[in-house]
């Protein structure tokens, strides 16, 4: 491992933790896709200050971009509030047009610089390395580890500092409002570092990955905890992962850097997907199979109960005629009758007769009078 | 415009990209209008993203540029992202932006992925590919506008043959259910109609703008009529409208690519909508705002002067503006208000700074406040 590939993982992995974490809030908060719409238009903030100084390195660009980010989040909530069209449709309409701009500004004007529209959506994280950060002739490293470090420390300050009016506004913000806390400043101030977030990010790494990143971890997270602080860590946790994993795929496939890293994101969100212990397809599907088999249960300890000491009992409470009866597959039938055995609700003296034991009979009596 | 008119109806290219640009514009605002009246307007993003990792994939297993093959791939992968989104939000709590936002992002990550593969080819015919992402009416052939027109026209007749079903499905699904209609399977035929509607704007529109032609004319539509019909019909009308204004600015202007120009084009119609439209536009509803301040105001001040002169034996006494002003709350204008109302006949000035309500000023102040159910 180089020294390179070392210092682009570290970029990575701190691209992803910085967007990890107010990603949380855009997917607790419904907001998802204004991480697409600020990382689209963030480049019409780059383009317009490019125009204004001429420099393709200046600060000037970042602040400027940032500060298109929040406008975005202003324009789409102006449309929104004229009451025309709702909150989706008007994200809809709002950063494409902006984004058009952007992109024939470019290809008017600035077709000759460094600026062109393949590079915003792909970034080249593979050439940040080569952009040092030298003060007074010593280098101090890639700019984009400085940049995204300084966005990482960032974020976490700011959401540990305000980490009560965050939690309060996104899960109840009606309780946020009536006790004060405007909900508005907070959505901005938010919403700021967002921006500031996707602007740094988009640098490194292109809009795309920006989406990736900001949405796919927290929601993976979303799917295996139900604590806010936990959710934060691992969503920080399973974004590096998809990062630093996605850049040795790109590696041994020799492909784009950004493409793999946003497709290893979608690996992580689609294993928590099927195999989330709690909420993934698999326990869903494992969970619903105990149930069905658990009410089976309880339906056969019923089912004795009711012919218990009957005439027909001899006739109705038997292994091999309950197919019947109870209208189950046979093979059925056997499994729900040995899970009733090794549970202690059902005791057969030979092996076809069945007979329910006080457990059994207190479930049932219980189930029916409940 | 005049040479530009001649240019249209006689010069092959551009008519070839104003045909391609209106039917795709057609077809997008058509299925448009549904997406946007069930709130999916950010499916659109979500399927054209979706389409790259289709579009890199038919390339590189058939070495084909053919619009049809590269529509079939696009179509395959914008339906199974489509799909998948619908799974996850149906299984999981995961909100469904978020849902539409990972697919978005992780099938165009793929789609680079494979379209660095597509770039390692030899023959270097990739060239054609990066046209997916912007769009490139210019290079629009017969052939293609061939291909739009007849998947287009498929969708469309898919749209008037079930018009009763995704109505149902529009504007109240539990009661479609409720009658019987298989509302699921009329979701995802819908849906695929969209995603049908999508794929065949790529070549022209691009990937990442695409979704603007399926949000902006049906948001435009829907400004100036409550109907579905008409809204469909005008829906695509814009749609049309736009794609053959966008294509041909980008066609006759150096370095403007068509997604942009077509977008900014649709755009332009949804704020013209928006401001302008009866009823509902910005326009509109300040004028009637104003209108309305105006008449409470006037109303006020008129069943304030019935008041006083209900208090006094004399019912022409005249009232002095400042009594009227207090009562007004001290809200500004009420002078304005008062020669409003002489106006009308319906007060006059008593004295040099009285005021008085006339007979058709009483009877009118006893019929409003009659109205009001508060009648002093």
């Amino acid at each position: 491992m180089s020294a390179a590939d070392l210092e682009i993982q570290l970029i990575a992995v701190a691209v992803a933790a910085a967007c990890a974490l107010p990603g949380v809030f855009l997917v607790l908060r419904r907001m998802a896709l204004m991480s697409d719409a600020i990382s689209h238009t963030v480049l019409l903030g780059i383009v317009l200050a490019f125009f204004v100084v001429e420099d393709i390195t200046s600060p000037l660009l970042i602040g400027a971009a940032a500060l298109t980010g929040v406008l975005t989040v202003a324009m789409v909530e102006t449309v929104y509030r004229t009451g025309l069209v709702k909150q989706d449709a008007s994200i809809g309409l709002v950063f494409p047009a902006l984004f058009s701009v952007a992109v024939i500004l470019i290809s008017r004007f600035a077709g000759n610089v460094h600026l062109d529209t393949d590079a915003v959506l792909l970034g080249e994280l593979a050439f940040a390395p080569f952009r040092r950060l030298t003060v007074g002739g010593t280098d101090w490293g890639p700019r984009a580890l400085w940049l995204m470090g300084g966005i990482l420390v960032l974020n976490v300050a700011a959401i540990v500092t305000f980490y009560k009016e965050l939690k309060l506004t996104t899960f109840d913000p009606a309780l946020a409002a009536a006790l004060g806390f405007s909900p508005a400043v907070v959505h901005y101030s938010f919403m700021t570092l967002v921006s500031v977030t996707a602007v740094g990010a988009f640098d490194a790494v292109g809009s795309i990955l920006v989406v990736a990143l900001m949405i796919a971890p927290p929601a993976a997270a979303y799917l295996l905890t139900d604590r806010l602080p936990w959710l934060l860590g691992l969503s920080a946790a399973l974004g590096s992962l998809a990062a630093v994993g996605g850049y040795w795929v790109a590696r041994g496939l020799d492909a784009s850097i950004a493409g793999c890293m946003a497709g290893m994101t979608g690996v992580v969100f689609l294993a928590c997907f099927l195999f989330s212990p709690q909420r993934g397809l698999v326990a869903l599907a494992r969970r619903r199979a105990r149930q069905r088999v658990e009410f089976a249960e309880l339906m056969l300890a019923i089912h004795l109960l009711h012919h218990e000491g009957t005439p027909e009992a001899d006739e109705e409470n038997r292994e091999s005629h309950l197919h019947r009866h109870l209208r189950w597959a046979p093979e059925f039938v056997g499994r729900v009758v040995r899970r009733a055995e090794s549970d202690g609700l059902v005791v057969s003296d030979d092996g076809d007769r069945l007979r329910l034991t006080e457990r059994g009979r207190s479930a049932a009596v219980k189930a029916l009078t409940t | 415009m005049g040479p530009l008119l001649h240019d249209l109806l006689f010069d092959y290219t551009l008519r070839t990209v104003a045909l391609g640009s209106a039917a795709l514009g057609a077809v997008s605002g058509t299925l448009g209008a549904f997406a946007v009246l069930r709130r999916q307007s950010l499916l659109g993003d979500a399927i054209s993203h979706a389409a790259l990792p289709g579009i890199a994939l038919a390339f590189l297993f058939t070495g084909s540029k053919a619009t049809l093959v590269l529509v079939i791939g696009a179509a395959l992968a914008g339906w199974v992202g489509t799909l998948l989104v619908m799974a996850v939000v149906n299984t999981t709590r995961v909100p469904e932006d978020s849902a539409l936002g990972i697919v978005l992002s992780v099938f165009f990550g793929l789609g680079l992925v494979v379209l660095t593969f597509v770039q390692r080819r030899p023959t270097a015919a990739q060239a054609g590919l990066d046209k997916f992402l912007f769009g490139q009416a210019a290079t629009l052939m017969m052939r293609d506008v061939a291909v739009i027109a007849a998947l287009g026209s498929v969708t469309l007749v898919a749209v008037a043959l079930f018009w009763k079903e995704f109505k149902l499905l529009s504007f109240d699904r539990e009661f479609g259910a409720s009658i019987g209609f298989p509302m699921r399977r009329i979701d995802i035929l819908l849906t695929s109609l969209l995603v049908v509607a999508i794929v065949i704007g790529l070549q022209t529109v691009g990937v990442v703008l695409m979704s603007a032609m399926v949000v902006a004319p049906a948001a435009a539509a829907r400004q100036w009529t409550d109907r579905l019909g008409l809204m469909v019909v005008l829906s695509a009308a814009f749609g049309a409208l736009a794609g053959v204004v966008g294509a041909l600015l980008s066609s006759t202007t150096r370095g403007v690519p068509t997604g942009p120009s077509i977008v900014l084009s649709v755009t332009a119609l949804v704020a013209v909508s928006m401001t302008l439209a009866p009823r509902r536009g910005l326009v509109w509803n300040a004028v009637r705002h104003r209108r309305n301040r105006r008449r409470i105001n006037t109303e006020a001040v008129l069943c304030d002067l019935y008041a006083l002169a209900a208090q006094h034996d004399d019912p022409g006494h005249g009232h002095a503006i400042a009594v009227l002003r207090a009562m007004a709350g001290g809200r500004a204008g009420v002078q304005r208000t008062l020669e409003v109302l002489e106006q009308r006949g319906l007060a006059r000035r008593v004295g040099s700074a009285g005021w008085a309500l006339t007979t058709t000023g009483r009877r009118e102040a006893v019929r409003i406040l009659a109205e009001r159910g508060t009648g002093r």
